[in-house]
């Protein structure tokens, strides 16, 4: 459908050097005398540590702790707080938290000498789940409350309508850990580079690693080199969790004036690095005798883990995303960010938005099921608008074509017919969910955190030269970029050069997340490149600069929160159809459909891998990927007790795009990467409620999960 | 310590290394072939896929020991062959490679497959990619990737 010329696919960049085995990724690099490191973790979830004890080393191994750090640096990873330490000193938070490092040329060795070092600790009381947390069990791990961050807002007069309600629906909403799962486990190298310390990764933010390594060591951000090396995948597990792992290696490096490999384990990396926020969210919606919502009151709880990371704007987005696609007239919303004894939660595709979208899918169905009339009808009734206000009191600033995604989701699924003629709780189950998702920083956090700046130039030789720091992740920008320059400069694409991989070469346009590469950073070069354009009369080389700028119609204040959260939105339908069976209580997905607004693509073909990957890690989030923690211990800890979705699991989706071009993006895109997550897990547990007709109130939903709601259902969901 | 001899990408090989010694280690560090990618080390993801005598085999569970004069293919062997070349191509026309780093075991998978059934159906395909794990791309473009690649070398297998 009006498919504008740059939609059209071409072949990307990277695909031949990573088919073939060309491309290298930090593994594949051997720098002479190379040594490897290994993390010596702590096995509590919550202890005094007394004493490590360090056998007598070997000649050529080493071991490195917080008493490596140089005067003037601090033990600390600076990331948007300091909390988390770069080495447990003193006091362990979490099981498997860094407390030193091993180094060693035999990596064998290394495993032998890690299994003679003895760490003697004293147990203190952990509070490993967000009860436990609240009620401060062994006293507050953060702060006073144990909450990292919390949020209150008011849209409306809620307090009026729910004294007004002729009545009032709840329900609670939880949803588990999720784990990234990135093909490639963290990797890491630091090195001396031209004498300058240099910290290879398999990142998502060059620009994060530099900031946190030059702040432990208490040097200048210049004076730090981040290269990324090619990443096999992120996700979000690699935007700041890499720099917990590069300050201790920075540290050993600069002791040790070799260079030193760091790469994880896959059970070490699934044990220890972030995962996706758990959630526990309220809903209460007040009616009038009309069955008309008056008011909405949510309650959002996600859980922190011991360090605060991200969490503050995972909450903020978690929040913001709580009431989805809806114009629910008045709102009381209560967020907070626990701190528990158990490994940090952090950024995850979606980034908070899934957990709060799931919770309002799952409620708004419930209230309509409690009514008794149509889910998909008395949904759609409530469809935001442009100009429609937000739940921060701001406004929807595009036109919103939820029906038009709807119609076509509707046509590509039969929907209409299916849901008809499945019988409720007769075994077979489709669903729908609506869901949006703001491009970008939460806030004014581009204009005032990030401040974007790409370069471009045009060198002696006439090549044009794209530098930003936005990194190619599997995402496709290194071939998004260079098609938005390539446009504007009418020149093809494979003719740019992109400099996006090393921090001395290129400014920094922020970090590889929040849909914000494209959707942000792809305006930028866009502008650039027609500054360029411009002047391409001018002999000799042409350097230009382009910064962000907020468009003009947004206002946000960031003390109340308040005004326009998300400059522009992505929009998505997805539709799920399964098939149960009514004895083992497993249920096969049998068709996926799903229409995005995403303004416009940048790439047919590069979105069309969006959509799939998103949609099937969404349903392993719903369905499979089960991630326990047992006394702040995660319990799946191989990829043969956590299980991602194989080729077998899912079939073939079948989606499409309505085009709604963005002023303020590159020929009208917005970002793609999160919003053909969302709508996954509302939908597949939808689907399940409809197969079932059960009342599922939790992901992922697994057939024991299922048995226990079969257990207790003293009432079917439409009483 | 006795050498191992086997036939590596064509070509004989030996190496000293301890026969309890992972391959994968063995292929990667000594033989430089780092098309052969570490994911999971447990024989769980696929990332590792080499052929060993014609049959995929997972690299990262097999003792170097177990290998005295058999026939091994990496990814680097096989893409640079006329099979290899059409799987590369049709992965690249279907836009299946996103982070990459399951391709080179999905490319062994292809080859192995399309080895037996030059021209698999859609069920036949998920099936023998059903060991190689991918998190980017959801699966059906590399699906696509794989079927048209049995077009694009069609007569080759
Ligand atoms: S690395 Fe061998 S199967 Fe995963
Ligand atoms: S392309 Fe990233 S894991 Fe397959």
């Amino acid at each position: 459908m009006n498919k504008s010329p740059i939609s059209t696919a071409v072949q990307r960049v990277d695909s031949h050097g990573k088919t073939s085995g060309e491309t290298r990724y930090l593994a594949d690099y051997y720098y002479p005398d190379m040594l490897y490191a290994r993390c010596v973790r702590s096995t509590r979830s919550r202890a005094r540590i007394l004493a490590v004890r360090v056998p007598e080393l070997p000649e050529g191994y080493y071991y490195v702790d917080h008493r490596d750090i140089p005067e003037g640096g601090e033990n600390c990873v600076a990331m948007i707080n300091r909390d988390w330490r770069a080495f447990a000193a003193d006091l362990t938070s979490f099981y498997g938290e860094t407390i030193g490092m091993l180094v060693g040329p035999d990596r064998s060795r290394i495993l032998q000498i890690m299994d003679s070092i003895e760490v003697e600790y004293e147990d203190l009381e952990p509070a490993v789940n967000i009860d436990e947390a609240l009620a401060l069990k062994g006293g507050p791990i953060h702060g006073s409350d144990n909450l990292f961050a919390e949020i209150n807002l008011t849209k409306g007069d809620p307090d009026a309508a729910f004294a007004r309600a002729a009545r009032v629906v709840e329900g609670t909403f939880e949803s588990g850990a999720q784990e990234h799962v990135y093909l490639e486990p963290q990797a890491l190298c630091g090195t001396f580079e031209d004498g300058k310390l240099t910290i290879h990764a398999s990142t998502q933010c060059p620009f994060y690693i530099r900031h946190s390594v030059a702040e432990a060591l208490g040097w200048a951000a210049e004076d730090v080199r981040v290269r990324q090396t090619v990443t096999g995948g992120g996700f979000g597990g690699k935007e700041h969790y890499p720099d917990v792992l590069a300050v201790p290696l920075a540290v050993a490096t600069l002791k040790i004036g070799k260079p030193i490999q760091l790469v994880l384990p896959r059970e070490e990396d699934l044990e220890v690095t972030s995962k996706r926020h758990p959630s526990r969210i309220t809903l209460r919606t007040a009616l009038d005798s009309d069955g008309r919502i008056l008011g909405m009151q949510l309650d959002t709880i996600i859980d922190a883990g011991a360090y605060e990371s991200s969490s503050r704007v995972v909450l903020q987005r978690a929040v913001f995303t709580g009431i989805g696609v809806y114009d629910i007239p008045s709102v009381r919303a209560h967020g907070r960010a626990v701190a528990t004894n158990t490994v940090p939660a952090d950024a995850f595709r979606g980034f908070g938005a899934p957990q709060g979208l799931f919770a309002i899918e799952m409620h708004m169905s419930q209230i309509a099921q409690e009514l008794g009339v149509d889910e998909d009808e008395f949904r759609r009734r409530y469809f935001v608008r442009r100009n429609s206000a937000t739940i921060t009191n701001g406004h929807v600033p595009e036109d919103v074509k939820l029906n038009e995604l709807l119609e076509r989701v509707k046509q590509l699924s039969d929907y209409d017919r299916k849901r008809r003629s499945y019988a409720r709780g007769g075994g077979r189950g489709i669903a729908l969910a609506f869901v949006q998702h703001g491009s970008g920083f939460t806030g004014s956090g581009e204009r005032d955190i990030i401040k974007a700046r790409v370069r471009l130039r045009r060198t002696e030789d006439d090549v044009i030269e794209v530098c930003a720091s936005n990194v190619e992740i599997g995402q496709g920008v290194d071939t998004t970029f260079r098609k938005i320059v390539a446009d504007v400069m009418e020149i093809p694409y494979t003719e740019v050069q992109l400099l996006n991989t090393n921090t001395d070469l290129t400014p920094d346009s922020g970090p590889t997340c929040a849909s914000r590469s494209v959707g942000v950073v792809g305006y930028l070069l866009q502008e650039g490149a027609r500054k360029l354009k411009a002047r391409a009369n001018e002999p000799g080389p042409i350097e230009v600069e382009q910064e962000y700028r907020q468009p003009p119609e947004i206002r946000w204040d960031a003390e109340t929160l308040q005004g326009d959260a998300y400059p522009s939105f992505g929009w998505g339908v997805t539709c799920i159809e399964v098939q149960t069976d009514p004895v083992t209580l497993e249920a096969g997905v049998t068709g996926i459909w799903a229409a995005f607004d995403i303004g416009r693509a940048i790439d047919e073909l590069v979105i069309q891998g969006q959509i799939d990957g998103g949609i099937v890690q969404g349903l392993g989030y719903a369905q499979i990927e089960k991630l326990e923690s047992s006394n702040g211990r995660f319990q799946q800890i191989t990829m043969a007790d956590y299980v991602i979705p194989t080729s077998l699991d899912y079939p073939a989706i079948n989606s499409c795009l309505v085009d709604n071009p963005y002023p303020y993006g590159p020929s009208g895109a917005k970002g793609a990467g999160e919003v053909v997550f969302d709508g996954a897990a509302p939908a597949f547990t939808l689907a399940l409620q409809h197969a079932f007709d059960l009342p599922l109130r939790r992901i992922p939903v697994t057939p024991e999960y299922i048995l226990e709601v079969k257990k207790h259902a003293r009432n079917p969901v439409h009483a | 310590m006795r050498e191992i001899r086997f036939t590596l990408n064509g070509r004989e090989v030996s190496t000293s290394a301890h026969p309890m010694a992972r391959l994968i280690d063995v292929l990667r560090d000594e033989f430089r072939m780092t098309g052969v990618k570490e994911g999971c080390g447990e024989g769980e993801c696929g990332a590792c896929s080499i052929l060993k005598d014609g049959r995929i085999v997972n690299s990262c569970i097999l003792a170097v020991g177990m290998i005295e004069g058999a026939v091994l293919e990496t990814p680097e062997g096989i893409a640079a062959t006329d099979r290899g070349r059409a799987i590369n191509a049709g992965y690249a026309e279907a836009g299946a490679v996103q982070c990459g780093f399951c391709m080179t075991g999905m490319a062994v998978a292809t080859e192995a497959l399309l080895r037996q059934n030059p021209a698999p159906d859609e069920h036949q395909i998920r099936t023998a990619i059903s060991g190689n794990l991918c998190r980017c791309t959801g699966y059906a473009m590399i699906v696509d990737g794989i079927k048209r690649a049995a077009i694009k070398g069609s007569g080759l297998w």
